[in-house]
């Protein structure tokens, strides 16, 4: 029943790795010129599917088939002579390097630099995608960085394009770009896969869906005729609740940030200048940013990693520049930053090890810096639970763990801790729906109980689903909060850009 | 075509497997040069790793020996193990050693030969603080000036050879040994004599220091919040600052112990095997430290089993030196190679092999 429209069918694909099946008998093709999405929550399979398709994994059982020809990719160098390309969520650019020389890198024959500037440039012209080839990699927006990755593929001529979460970086702005420019290569019979969490944006880009869940395929649909919310409990196979927020009672202001000025740490840094604002009991502070506009750093001083003059930060009243990370736990303020592997977690230890990292001093595990690992085991044993964490227990390491079960993990150890402040830098950033679901309602039943929260994300959908008040940070300036209620796209799109919506419109 | 895959979490097997593979594989490769050296490979490797105990014709000289240098072997590899689980590299253990017992000796040839019961404790703290403070200096130049401490405690050692050596033959020289380089021998002053505690058996104060020194840091890495910080230190650094550690300190108490451990090593081997200050007293055991307490894979019973291992391919590597003239490179390169192999089969507890098949069809 092969008809010539299918590129690449998939039969009986089949995976598995100790203790997990990730892929199990999993079929379904893609059309040329289709694009296709890849829709499931995290752990349902998606990675290691698309790893198998580019070369990155050898299934154990079952059969691709590209164009009519067995294809079964040993490196990723086969299937891109195959025309089988990829963009991957994570950037890999040596920031030091300009466009053409990144670029260059990942080609098996470059060719002359001249020439390879002059295909950048037409590449980049006909796909709409403005991009200068001498440009140094480090001075780019994560937008501009992911066209580097995507004309990196174009220039190899791809029959498929695979995109992995591509627009969890990109500002509504931008994300139009890219969709003109994916619909254009449609239309010029690339096929696409497309992987989102996004349902809405799968509605509006793709004509086909696949859905997997616990590594299987339990259905597909074409999502311009389905509701994102009948999508999600395909995924879930459950019925989803999206976070309701009451407006709660605001209460008194609790932390303040007043005239916070940073110099940059690094080249590739962002100075953060002349910062004020403040939250309030009961109170979400959403703030928006596209990334590298001085979240990170902005994060670290909340955070007590970085530590400023003493009266820039507040706390109830109280100066606490000076403080780091352990004496702010101390007093109630904690946090969760961005990058999972490696900062909110160590990945080769387990989660009982993770959960004794920061909850050491409030959960009373190390009375007098004796470790009680019984109580150890038992908190992380409790995160585990009360927020769902998909594992086979807390002696698990926490790398072994997708990355919605991980952050749901990391999240839930800060939650449970019974913050006054409570900062989390992208709370669902690759996460899938339900998950991300989980996390927004645990939040927002954290104000409710009478926290105050300050949410740092670049998800603006999530910022206004949980925010009470919205600002933005550009290039380490921040607006001035406002009210999330009566928001527009176009008015966060302003504030991203650095700019005030009121003072727009007076002008 | 064979390749590496990571593993989604380090194996727990391989992580007890790859020191056994890595002596195994030692002594066949050692073989193999032994036999190219024209000597009698199995032979060889029994007077290595089995006449040094079993022998009797020389056990009952070489056990006691066994002891004597894993001593202060495990003492320092402890040591070294806390800085190098935290990412510290304190390479300089030779340096802190020496200084350490030129501290250590100094306290005694100052009072001697007055006999004094606490005579000998007073000298392991002075060669522990020796140690600690030829140590604070590339741990200070680093959380001060952000140098670079593998390279500083390295030079270190050689600054603390010259040292050493204008003790012998100045400052600490014995007055009435009629103008030879050395000190007075402490074996023949009471109070300072770092004296076996049962005859014959090679147990001295530093060996009972060594266990305790095992015990201690089993203790503090596996119960205490300052072993786990040093833990998560190590496996992530980021992770370790939002958890509070304060990486300055941390520097600070990982290079003063190391040091001071070293420094106490130094002393209770001047006190006793040695005897006194003399300008080859520096043997090597702050670098070979190094390999046991890789090869113990940082975790302190390993570095005791590990320390005892290293110290029979000493004690029958001299043996095979004498009795069949093996020459002393020779036991170098095989005592290298035992890390050279711990190392390379370590690949496997963070990587799996994998046979793929060719290129797509």
């Amino acid at each position: 029943m092969n008809s010539t429209d299918d590129l690449l069918v998939i039969d009986g694909v089949t995976k598995a790795y100790p203790g997990v099946v990730a892929n199990s008998d999993v079929s379904f093709r893609i059309r040329k010129g289709e694009v296709h999405a890849l829709l499931g929550e995290n752990g349902a399979g998606k990675s290691t599917l698309v790893k198998t398709i580019y070369g990155l994994v050898t299934p154990d059982a079952g059969t691709m088939t590209l164009d009519g020809q067995a294809y079964a990719p040993a490196e990723p160098s086969a299937a891109r002579q195959a025309g089988v390309a990829m963009v991957f969520q994570h950037f890999s650019l040596f920031d030091a390097l300009s466009v053409a020389e990144n670029i260059a890198l990942g080609m098996e024959t470059p060719p002359k630099r001249r020439v390879l500037a002059r295909q950048i440039r037409e590449v980049s012209e006909a796909y709409g995608l403005p991009l200068s080839p001498n440009r140094r990699v480090g001075d780019l927006s994560a937008g501009e960085r992911q066209r580097v990755e995507i004309v990196r593929c174009l220039l190899q001529n791809p029959r498929l394009l695979i995109m992995d979460e591509p627009t969890s970086v990109l500002t509504p702005q931008e994300v139009e770009i890219l969709f003109r420019t994916l619909r254009q290569l449609s239309a010029e019979g690339t096929a696409i896969l497309y992987i989102s969490h996004k349902l809405d944006e799968i509605r509006a880009l793709c004509d086909t869906a696949t859905i997997l869940r616990h590594g299987k395929v339990v259905g597909d649909c074409v999502p311009r005729d389905t509701s994102a919310r009948d999508m999600a409990e395909m995924m879930v196979a459950a019925k989803l609740d999206t976070p309701v927020k009451h407006p709660g009672t605001r209460g008194e202001e609790v932390f303040a940030v007043d005239g916070l000025s940073l110099p940059a740490a690094s080249q590739f840094g962002t100075a953060l200048k002349d910062i004020a604002f403040s939250v309030r009991k009961g109170e979400i502070l959403g703030i928006g940013g596209v990334a590298g506009n001085g979240q990170d750093e902005l994060f670290a001083v909340l955070s007590g990693e970085t530590r400023t003059a003493p009266g820039s930060v507040a706390f109830q009243g109280a100066p606490v520049g000076r403080l780091g990370p352990h004496e702010r736990r101390a007093i109630g303020i904690l946090s969760a930053p961005e990058e999972r592997l490696g900062h909110a977690a160590a990945p080769d230890m387990s989660l009982a090890d993770n959960a004794l990292m920061t909850a050491a001093l409030r959960m009373k595990l190390a009375p007098g810096g004796w470790i009680d690992w019984k109580g150890v085991r038992a908190y992380a044993e409790k995160v585990i639970k009360g927020f769902d964490v998909r594992t086979p227990g807390a002696h698990t390491a926490a790398g072994a763990l997708s990355g919605g079960n991980l952050q749901k993990f990391v999240v839930g150890r800060e939650v449970m801790q019974d913050p006054a402040l409570l900062i989390v830098n992208q709370p669902t950033w690759g996460v899938d729906a339900a998950a991300a679901a989980h996390i927004r309602k645990a939040l927002i039943k954290l104000a409710e109980e009478g926290a105050a929260l300050i949410v740092i994300s670049q998800d603006l959908d999530e910022l206004m689903e949980i925010s009470d008040r919205i600002t933005a940070i550009c290039d380490g300036r921040m607006v001035r909060p406002r009210p999330a209620q009566g928001l527009t796209m176009n008015d966060l799109g302003l504030m991203l850009g650095g700019r005030d919506p009121e003072e727009e419109a007076v002008a | 075509m064979i390749r590496l895959e990571r593993r989604p979490a380090p194996s727990k097997n391989w992580t007890y497997l790859a020191p056994l593979l890595a002596v195994a594989t030692t002594m066949a490769v050692g073989a193999i040069m032994f036999a190219l050296l024209g000597k009698d490979p199995f032979l060889a490797i029994k007077t290595i790793f089995w006449d040094p105990i079993f022998s009797p014709q020389f056990g009952s000289y070489s056990r006691p020996q066994l002891l004597v240098k894993a001593g202060p072997l495990i003492l320092i590899a402890i040591g070294l193990s806390l800085g190098f689980r935290a990412g510290i590299w304190n390479i300089g253990a030779e340096g802190q050693y020496i200084m350490g017992a030129l501290a250590g000796a100094a306290v005694a040839l100052a009072v001697y030969p007055m006999e004094l019961p606490v005579l000998l404790p007073l000298m392991v703290i002075a060669g522990a603080l020796g140690g600690w403070a030829w140590a604070m200096i590339p741990g200070f130049l680093r959380t001060m000036f952000n140098t670079n401490e593998i390279l500083v405690s390295l030079l270190l050692v050689y600054v603390a050879e010259q040292i050493l050596a204008a003790a012998s033959v100045g400052f600490l020289r014995n007055p009435e040994g009629g103008g030879f380089p050395g000190s007075r021998n402490l074996q023949s002053y009471p109070s300072a004599h770092n004296a076996e505690i049962i005859a014959n058996s090679g147990i001295h104060w530093g060996v009972v220091a060594a266990l305790i020194s095992v015990i201690a840091a089993y203790v503090l890495l596996q119960r205490h919040i300052l072993g786990f910080h040093i833990k998560l230190a190590g496996e992530a650094p980021r992770a370790a600052k939002l958890a509070g550690v304060n990486p300055a300190r941390l520097i600070l108490f990982c290079m003063g112990v190391s040091g001071a451990l070293a420094g106490m090593a130094g002393l209770f081997e001047v006190a006793g095997p040695a005897g006194k200050v003399s300008i080859d007293f520096g043997a090597g055991y702050g670098f070979t430290a190094i390999i046991v307490a890789f090869l113990g894979r940082l975790h302190p019973v390993g570095i005791l089993l590990a320390g005892l291992l290293m110290a029979l391919t000493y004690i029958g590597g001299e043996l095979a030196q004498l009795m069949l003239s093996l020459p002393a490179a020779a036991i170098q390169a095989f005592q290298g190679m035992l890390l050279f192999f711990l190392l390379a089969f370590d690949v496997f507890s963070h990587y799996r092999l994998r046979l793929a098949p060719g290129r797509a069809a």
